[in-house]
């Protein structure tokens, strides 16, 4: 394998013209390095660019701007038939006049693989998609989970340098879509083979995916793993975008080399002791955003910092969670609090008009710059 | 159960439309095995297999062939079979063409955008909804200018002289049946969508193994349809094959329309009976394959 990257886009631009006459950056300057064996996504809501970008991988649009890198190659203006990528298509795009092990083997037989050579690495293909059996049925003869796998056996039994895969359990039912998100995993790990996946869904691209791509009107947000997107979004959109947050508007009063105080005039108080990130300086507006889970309510006056006194307003209980909604000085805030003890006895519940204190933990409690 | 299904409206409808549709072809049939052959009357079916012809007066009263007299004087009648054959060729080599061509424009409407799209689309429709006879004149005065120009200047002379016949007859019925299979295959490429061929070129298929192993297999029932479509047009076109034919070009039905001016005997209708059912075993066996591929 040539280099440290699968796939490299640089710079990327793909403007198209809407037919209403106007020109529309469908991908806006997008710049991303996907790793040798890693498990990308493109996280973003509906006409990000998701599908455009993906699709540029597989050749089946040009950058209008920018250059994309296969193996450390640029790709330029290849057809998609002379990449080693393969695509696992959001409808599936299986033949329909042909059957399952047709479907499969024509990837093979383009290849000018030699008949018994097809027969076996079909075979190998579709037992690992667990669809042994299957071979002479025609895709409109399976089941939507069914005919995903064969979209994954056709693309996978190419062995592509790049599996893209473009929302493949869209059409899935909810069970049906864990447990494929968890077989195209397990999958990726024992294949080692690069996906760049596609999805609307954040809870998908975080229990999948090794690092992803948030992003918003054909642009990047933030690339990172799971866990940093979560806890350390570096923008507001991203810490929007994916869970929840409280957000309040700051400002900047001072900056040391890892701590900062941000004043926030919702909760007339300083916050101090936040972790700081980069780019931003002294004096800035910012944005304050806190997870509603790490806030924590308490019992006792401590002596923390970052103390506050609310009152509640109402609250939700959901089982997992009771979500708690406060009013803090001229600010309003949602917490939501596991709920460890059992909340049966009404004593241990809160009630509407309840004062309690609670802390904004200063390591969990970001500023970000405003956009 | 459906309360439609039983009402005396929904009975006699289908009654009528069976009859207006079917008796002329039924009393058609039966008169190609008429007795008489003035053909005016029905004189009941030639009863009797002999040697040879036994005539009284008008009325044939056996025949070697028996019933099926009208049918074998029709085989030893060389005039049909030289328009029957002429048929054929025109019929079989403009579906060809004008399936090719018909297809191809109907690809090209469908997924590229050009300055002409607009303009190319109703043009289309231009030549299906203009009288066929205005059609037919504008094909002869087409014809008869060119080749009047093409024969004085090149100084064409004798048998080299362009002039009308089965090539005229072809290329009109090519022109005229490409707008009517475009449109059937158009309709059918209206649920195509662009990622299975995509998805063909993305398994490492080039552009024309992709148009073999996908595209054509995906919309190979609407090409045959578009193609039964012109075959049947042009098996039955009169109007333009009567400006567009000349010497030696005579096709069935101006055949039979010569036969009408003179007198209607019985083998005009033993023709009409073998052409109906050369059509119907054609619709018949497309529509069979259509099925079969469907369900497979
Ligand atoms: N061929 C095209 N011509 C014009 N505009 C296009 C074309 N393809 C995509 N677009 C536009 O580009 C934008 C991005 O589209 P894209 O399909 O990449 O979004 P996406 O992130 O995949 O969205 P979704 O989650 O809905 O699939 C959209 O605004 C879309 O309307
Ligand atoms: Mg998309």
């Amino acid at each position: 394998m040539a280099g440290e990257f699968a796939v490299e886009l640089r710079d990327v631009v793909k403007n198209f013209i809407t037919p209403e006459g106007s020109e529309l950056a469908a991908v806006d300057h997008v710049t991303m390095q996907i790793r040798n064996g890693e498990f990308f996504s493109m996280l973003g809501s509906s006409g990000c660019g998701k599908t455009t970008s993906l699709r540029m991988i597989a050749g089946f649009e040009w950058p209008t701007e920018g250059e994309i890198y296969i193996e450390g190659k640029a790709v330029g203006h290849t057809p998609p038939f002379q990449r080693k990528v393969n695509t696992v298509f959001q409808n599936y795009a299986l033949f329909q006049h042909m059957t399952v092990f047709e479907n499969v083997a024509f990837g093979l037989e383009m290849e000018g693989a030699a008949k018994e050579e097809i027969k076996k690495r079909v075979a190998k293909a579709l037992e690992m998609v667990q669809l042994t059996g299957m071979e002479r049925r025609r895709p409109r003869q399976l089941s939507g989970g069914q005919q995903q796998r064969v979209a994954v056996a056709r693309a996978l039994v190419k062995i592509p340098d790049v599996l893209l895969l473009d929302e493949p359990l869209g059409a899935l039912d909810l069970k049906l879509r864990k447990e494929m998100q968890l077989e195209l995993k397990a999958l990726q790990q024992q294949l080692g083979i690069t996906f760049v996946y596609v999805t609307h869904d954040q809870e998908e691209a975080l229990t999948m995916s090794d690092r992803i791509a948030v992003m918003s009107k054909g642009a990047v947000r933030q690339i990172g793993t799971p866990v940093e997107i979560y806890e350390r979004p570096s923008n507001r959109f991203v810490a929007d975008f994916i869970g929840e947050a409280n957000f309040f508007d700051g400002r900047i009063k001072s900056l040391a080399k890892d701590e900062a105080l941000v004043y926030v005039p919702a909760l007339n108080a300083d916050l101090t002791g936040l972790p700081v990130s980069d780019g931003l300086v002294n004096g800035e507006e910012v944005v304050v955003s806190i997870r509603p889970e790490k806030v924590r309510i308490t019992a006792e006056e401590t002596m923390n910092t970052n103390l506050f006194r609310g009152k509640v307003t109402n609250t939700v209980y959901i089982g997992t969670d009771t979500h708690v909604y406060l009013d803090v000085c001229n600010a309003k805030l949602k917490v939501y609090e596991q709920n460890r003890i059992s909340r049966l006895d009404p004593g241990s519940f809160y009630t509407v008009g309840q004062e309690v204190l609670l802390i904004l933990p200063p390591e969990n409690t970001l500023f970000l710059k405003k956009d | 159960m459906n309360p439609f299904r039983r009402s005396p409206f929904v009975i006699a409808a289908t009654i009528l439309v069976y009859f207006f549709l079917y008796a002329p072809i039924v009393g058609l049939v039966l008169y190609s095995f008429n007795a008489s052959r003035t053909n005016v009357k029905f004189e009941g079916i030639i009863p009797a297999f002999s040697e040879r012809v036994v005539m009284d007066g008008s009325l044939v009263k056996s025949s070697p062939c028996g019933p099926f007299h009208w049918y074998c004087d029709l085989a030893k009648n060389d005039d049909v079979l030289e328009a029957a054959g002429n048929t054929l060729k025109i019929a079989i080599t403009a579906t060809i063409l004008s399936t090719i061509i018909g297809t191809m424009a109907a690809l090209a409407l469908q997924r590229y955008d050009f300055k002409l799209k607009l303009f190319s689309q109703v043009s289309l429709y231009i030549p299906i909804v203009i009288p066929e006879i205005v059609m037919g004149i504008g094909a002869l005065t087409l014809f008869s200018q060119l080749f009047q120009f093409l024969n004085s200047t090149l100084n064409l002379s004798g048998d080299a002289r362009l002039s009308l016949g089965i090539v005229t007859v072809t290329v009109s019925h090519i022109a005229f049946m490409i707008p009517f299979v475009t449109l059937v295959v158009q309709a059918r490429l209206q649920g195509f969508d662009k990622s299975f061929e995509e998805a063909a070129m993305d398994l490492g298929a080039d552009e024309w193994t992709t148009f073999r192993r996908v595209t054509f297999p995906m919309i190979l029932p609407g090409v045959l349809s578009g193609a039964l479509l012109a075959f049947t047009l042009s098996l039955d076109d009169f109007v333009i094959t009567f400006f567009t034919n000349g010497p030696g070009s005579t096709t069935l039905p101006i055949y039979v329309y010569g036969l009408l001016r003179r007198i209607i005997t019985p083998q005009v209708n033993a023709l009409s009976t073998i052409w109906i059912l050369v059509v119907f075993i054609a619709v018949l066996s497309l529509q069979l394959i259509q099925n079969r591929t469907e369900k497979a």
